[in-house]
């Protein structure tokens, strides 16, 4: 059996990822379809939410995602840092400006339902307010790995960073145990069934899901294919000057 | 269309806003995608032929 390991090999990353790439984008553009046109066009109101509640399809996902997107960055920077295999720390750097998009996603979304549903934008709730925090923590990761010349160098301290923001990305999943507080309601999707949500909106939720990490996992094989051309570039450039 | 109600506007705004990002980032990998790999095959060329 193949090892993990075989996939730091730039070269073996950039075949086994260009023969899958297509097949995940196609299931993420199906699963999209299907779950965003499924939530919006066939599901009902809730009684209390009204038609609100169509917003569900986008804001989950989205938000579960950008948390995730984070964890799997930490997962690739500590990779980085023990293994230093090059590959991992070029899917960090892919994995950002996604995570980043998700996370504007679910702060945009839950403004926007938040403003008929809790008479606000915004409120310094502590899922709201550890949401901003991780948001800005991915433009601190962007920003940094744009500042530094040396790539080693950079991949280091964006691992540091990484993992210091890991806090803030747990503390958004669970902000909600750890305060008992604010507005935001509890999880939406549960694996206790008594917590869930109706299945008419379980379904389609879960499809929707299901489109936003396939999108992610496009996306972030997609860039982290440029991330290694980008560096060989970088590489041939600089032989040339050095003639 | 299904009937919205009061928050049309919100429902129709959450998803213009979501999508137009998701465009926004699958645009620019593309982007960068095509223009890294463009400029990398040019380099590639002139250490060939300079071999």
């Amino acid at each position: 059996m193949a090892s993990i390991w075989e996939y730091a090999n730039p070269r073996k990353f950039m075949a086994t990822s260009a023969f899958v790439l297509p097949w995940i984008a196609g299931l993420a553009g199906v699963c999209l379809v299907v779950g965003l046109v499924w939530g919006f066009f066939f599901t009902p109101d809730d009684f209390r939410q009204g038609s609100t509640v169509k917003i569900i399809y986008i804001h989950v996902p989205s938000a579960i995602m950008a948390v995730n997107a984070w964890l799997m960055m930490l997962v690739a920077s500590l990779i980085w840092v023990i293994r230093r295999h090059h590959v991992s720390a070029l899917a960090a750097k892919a994995a950002a400006p996604v995570g980043m998009v998700f996370t504007l996603i679910a702060l945009a979304t839950g403004a926007i339902w938040g403003q008929p549903m809790w008479g606000t934008w915004w409120e310094w709730d502590p899922r709201l307010t550890s949401f901003l925090i991780l948001f800005l923590f991915y433009l601190g990761y962007m920003a940094l790995w744009e500042a530094i010349e040396n790539p080693d160098s950079a991949a280091d301290l964006t691992s540091v960073l990484c993992l210091v923001g890991s806090v803030f990305a747990v503390i958004s999943r669970y902000a909600l145990l750890f305060w008992n507080q604010g507005l935001h309601q509890g999880a939406t999707l549960s694996l206790d069934r008594e917590q869930n949500i109706s299945n008419v909106f379980w379904y389609p939720l879960v499809i929707s899901l299901a489109g936003f990490g396939f999108l992610f996992l496009a996306l972030v094989l997609y860039r982290t294919q440029t991330e290694i051309r980008a560096r060989r570039l970088k590489a041939l450039i600089a032989q040339e000057r050095m003639g | 269309m299904p009937d919205l109600g009061q928050y049309a506007v919100y429902v129709l705004a959450s998803y213009a806003v979501s999508l137009g990002l998701l465009a926004v980032i699958i645009l620019a990998s593309i982007f960068q995608a095509r223009r890294i790999r463009a400029r990398l095959e040019e380099v590639e060329s002139r250490k060939d032929r300079a071999a």
